[in-house]
């Protein structure tokens, strides 16, 4: 992966100059820019080791501007990639050279609250906690919580299917986004889903979230909200062992309780969370469990208690409950900030994102240390335990010639070890760049050919967010669907009626 | 898998009826064949879309009948399409786990729940088979085995294919495997019943369900046509059933309690054309009142879905058109024999409708897969 690094100074070429002078005829100069240094904010995301820097930007400010740029790009054959916060942690939103980057952040339009139908219409460009913000008069809340909810933008989620710390009870952004406005790479403008539970046809929509970019840009989101639950608790507790928290995260569903949330963190991410935001959690463990539960008082108070009785059986050494709002904030503290923690413990980092079976858990966590032994590498885990989803955080030096490799190299044995208990390469950060060459580990050819069948219904020339996802693009054909005397359905058949 | 003779209660006649018993056997029969295929599972769904305009073949997933395996701690389970739900949700109550689909078609195997989209009352906690399903196998008309999704809950790794081929009627290939996600089975159960007067009443108490703390498996609504019955369904630990029976009591202001679901709880209604309507939730009482006279069924009351038994000469165009502005839907899923080729099956197409015929020629460019079954003739 190493050799898609591409961060030198690219020409733009003349036909890309050209669509740039369209584009300012047809949505204003002023949303579209060209010059390198303003070029260079937009060469990555959040995983900062790709850096392309994209020919044009488009700052659209209406769904107009979107539709008017896919329709030039179309028709001069150029490449887009649309980009939301630009929070992606894959690679998703790297421009493509010489191709324009759609960036949807001014689209921040909240477009109808619907507290009656717990809907909520918003542009892309909208901050998911605002969406909670938005619908908290009402008692409703937007569930997915992606630990980057402050920044990250609703287009965003729904490009990646982002998930949270409270999807395992809750599900992810499919779950929770109805309806969608559209533009398809040939400019056309379509709704999918809407605003009630189903529609007739193919469900285009549960196909479209989570195609990170790869089939249309979307303008207009189309959300669930939940109602608020009447109460949620919270608890933090401390053990010697990793092998103790895990089994604990086991026998809790085993008695048949379903937690809104339970995350794990090991030694290292603990002390790279005091060491950032002095988050205090109990001195001297192996790992902590941050476990929460919400719904209906009585049901949390009894199986609150039941989790505590748990976790004592496995040997806890302390637990904490969190007694008010400021206090549950405060333990989530240390878990939400992990990821940036760990830069005050190691110069760099890197994060990967695997998924693995919950009953698996002990066994390939000891896996995961004998490799990163191998490797002579640190690695600090933070993990959403309740389902199995890892985020190995591998610490290294990039100052050490080669140490940048080595990481990468270790994550994605990592990601072998997830594939071969049954996993995922990805939980929650998509496949984007970085991760496209594993697809072909974790999926036949003949799987890979027929999820891009999609991508050739959608975006025929390949122009959306190309490169990304899939190792090999496929060739759509020319004519999908001729329908020849050969294959056409007989009508003298017509009789089984 | 011997060709029998086989006719359906719809009248569809094929050609020939196979029932393969591997997947490998589907593909088999897909790659080495160029006419018309029907896929089925137990049959229990035919009306739901509308009757193919040829059939050469049929072909019956009933024999891909293993649960592959599950994982009790992982909460997942891998079965072949042709498990009978019921089968499936008593080896997993051994284990104290359900599946939490519950469409009531006596005898529907998962493969045709995922095709045909089928649901029941309790999609109101947790959702359809597009919610639950974490991956599956298909057979495409080619005879291309592909496989989307895994065996773990969350994960984003490619399209996910489960979501197409959910009400997709065997129109892009042939389901043959399903992966689920788990429950653990409630402790207890528990409803509170009330009578509703009529439509508006029946939207209000929705409404105050809908926006109280209460989560409730369940809200379903019987209506006879101008008045009926609201229940709302408890499953959970036993004290909180207790607790919240006793709130929904006060909210409501009345209600009688009992120990479980009223017997016409998620049962189909029968007679005339029978339509499955979906809508914003808080329009049901609207949507109630455009019935045409007549008219009788069940609504989850807080989800926006209704199934209701309308005139069998009832003006489907008039109701479309009537419950539209609250993007509401109605999808014929019984006629009847005499209104089966003619009636308009799904309604109007939308702007997607170019898309969604882009994708069902790129998945089988043939049109040789339930042809004509879905909506807009596709």
């Amino acid at each position: 992966m190493t050799d898609q690094r591409v961060a030198e100074r690219q020409q733009v070429s003349p036909r890309t100059l050209e669509l740039a002078d369209r584009l300012r005829g047809a949505i204003g100069a002023a949303k579209v820019l060209t010059e390198p240094a303003q070029l260079r904010t937009y060469e990555c995301d959040g995983l900062e080791a790709f850096r392309v820097r994209p020919g044009v930007v488009v700052l659209a400010e209406h769904r107009d501007d979107v539709v008017a740029t896919v329709r030039l790009c179309a028709e001069a054959g150029i490449p887009f990639v649309a980009r939301g916060s630009g929070t992606g942690l894959s690679g998703g939103a790297v421009p493509v050279a010489d191709g324009v980057l759609i960036v949807l952040s001014r689209l921040r339009g909240i477009v109808d609250v619907d507290p009656d139908n717990a809907r909520m219409v918003v542009e892309p460009g909208v901050i998911n906690l605002w969406v909670t913000r938005e619908a908290a008069p009402h008692g409703q809340a937007y569930a997915p919580d992606p630990s980057s909810q402050q920044v990250c933008s609703i287009g965003g989620n729904v490009a990646e299917n982002s998930g949270g710390a409270h999807c395992l009870k809750y599900g992810f952004t499919v779950n929770h986004v109805m309806g969608a406005e559209v533009v398809l790479a040939d400019g056309e403008v379509v709704h999918l889903g809407g605003r009630a539970p189903e529609h007739p046809g193919f469900d285009l929509l549960g196909a479209f979230v989570g195609s990170e970019g790869t089939l249309g840009v979307v303008t207009q989101v189309t959300v669930r909200l939940i109602r608020v639950p009447e109460t949620v608790q919270t608890m933090l507790v401390g053990f010697h062992s990793v092998a103790d928290a895990a089994g604990t995260v086991s026998d809790i569903i085993a008695a048949g309780i379903l937690p809104a949330a339970i995350e794990m963190m090991d030694a290292l991410a603990i002390e790279a969370a005091e060491a950032a935001v002095r988050c205090d959690y109990p001195k001297g463990a192996a790992a902590v469990l941050v476990i929460e539960l919400d719904g209906p008082q009585v049901e949390v108070d009894e199986q609150f208690e039941h989790v505590e009785r748990l976790a004592q059986a496995r040997h806890a050494f302390e637990t904490r409950i969190a007694a008010d709002a400021e206090d549950r904030a405060l333990m989530w503290k240390g878990r939400k900030s992990a990821f940036a923690a760990v830069g005050r413990i190691s110069p760099s980092y890197y994060v990967q994102d695997g998924v693995i079976p919950r009953t698996r858990l002990p066994e390939i966590l000891a896996a995961m240390g004998t490799l990163a032994d191998e490797a002579n590498l640190r690695v600090a885990n933070v993990f959403h335990a309740g389902d199995g989803n890892l985020h190995p955080l591998i610490l290294f030096d990039d100052a050490v010639p080669g140490a940048a490799e080595a990481a990468e190299e270790l994550g994605f044995a990592i990601l072998d070890l997830c594939i071969e208990a049954g996993g995922s390469i990805t939980g929650e950060h998509g496949v984007g760049l970085e991760k496209k060459s594993k697809m072909a580990s974790q999926f036949t050819a003949e799987d890979l050919d027929t999820m891009q069948l999609v991508r050739c219904a959608f975006d025929p020339a390949g122009l959306a967010n190309p490169g990304k996802l899939f190792p090999t693009p496929r060739l759509c054909g020319e004519r999908p669907g001729v329908r020849t005397a050969d294959n056409a359905p007989d009508p003298a058949l017509g009789e089984v009626f | 898998m011997a060709a029998v003779e086989h006719t359906t209660s719809a009248g569809i006649t094929p050609a020939e009826v196979v029932t393969p018993s591997s997947a490998g056997e589907v593909a088999e029969l897909l790659r080495g064949s160029t006419g018309t295929v029907v896929p089925v599972g137990a049959g229990t769904k035919t009306g739901w879309a509308a009757p193919p305009t040829s059939c050469e073949l049929l072909l019956r997933t009933t024999a891909l009948d293993r649960v592959v395996e599950h994982v009790p701690g992982d909460l997942v389970v891998v079965a072949e399409a042709g498990v009978p739900l019921a089968t499936l949700r008593a080896q997993l109550a051994e284990h104290h786990q359900m599946l939490a689909l519950d469409p009531p078609e006596p005898g529907a195997t998962l493969g045709g729940i995922v095709s045909a989209n089928a649901s029941g009352p309790r999609r109101l906690r947790y959702g359809t088979a597009r919610d639950l399903l974490i991956g599956v196998t298909v057979v495409l008309a080619d005879g291309t085995t592909a496989r989307s999704g895994g065996k773990v809950v969350k994960n984003v790794a490619g399209y996910d294919l489960g979501k197409l081929y959910t009400g997709a009627h065997g129109g892009l290939g042939v389901v043959v495997s399903t992966t689920w996600r788990l429950h653990p089975l409630p402790a207890a159960a528990g409803a509170v019943v009330v009578p509703v007067g009529d439509a508006a009443e029946a939207g209000r108490l929705a409404t105050l369900v809908a926006r109280s703390t209460l989560t409730p498996t369940a809200v379903e609504l019987r209506w006879d046509g101008t008045a009926g019955e609201l229940v709302v369904l408890f499953e959970s630990i036993e004290a909180s059933v207790d607790a919240q029976s006793t709130a929904a009591v006060e909210l409501l202001g009345g209600g009688e309690r009992a120990a479980g679901p009223p017997s016409w709880f998620g049962e189909r209604p029968t007679g005339g054309v029978v339509l499955r309507l979906a809508f914003e939730p808080h329009a049901l009482p609207r949507v109630l009142a455009a019935l045409p006279a007549g008219s009788s069924g069940t609504a989850s009351a807080c989800t926006g879905v209704a199934y209701v038994s309308v005139p069998a000469d009832a003006d489907l165009a008039a109701l479309r058109a009537a419950i539209a502005p609250y993007d509401g839907s109605a999808v014929v899923i019984a006629a009847p024999d005499d209104r089966r080729v003619s009636i308009d099956h799904w309604g109007p197409t939308a702007d997607s409708f170019g898309l969604m015929t882009r994708v069902k020629d790129q998945f089988d460019p043939g049109r040789r897969l339930s042809p004509g079954r879905l909506l807009g003739g596709l």
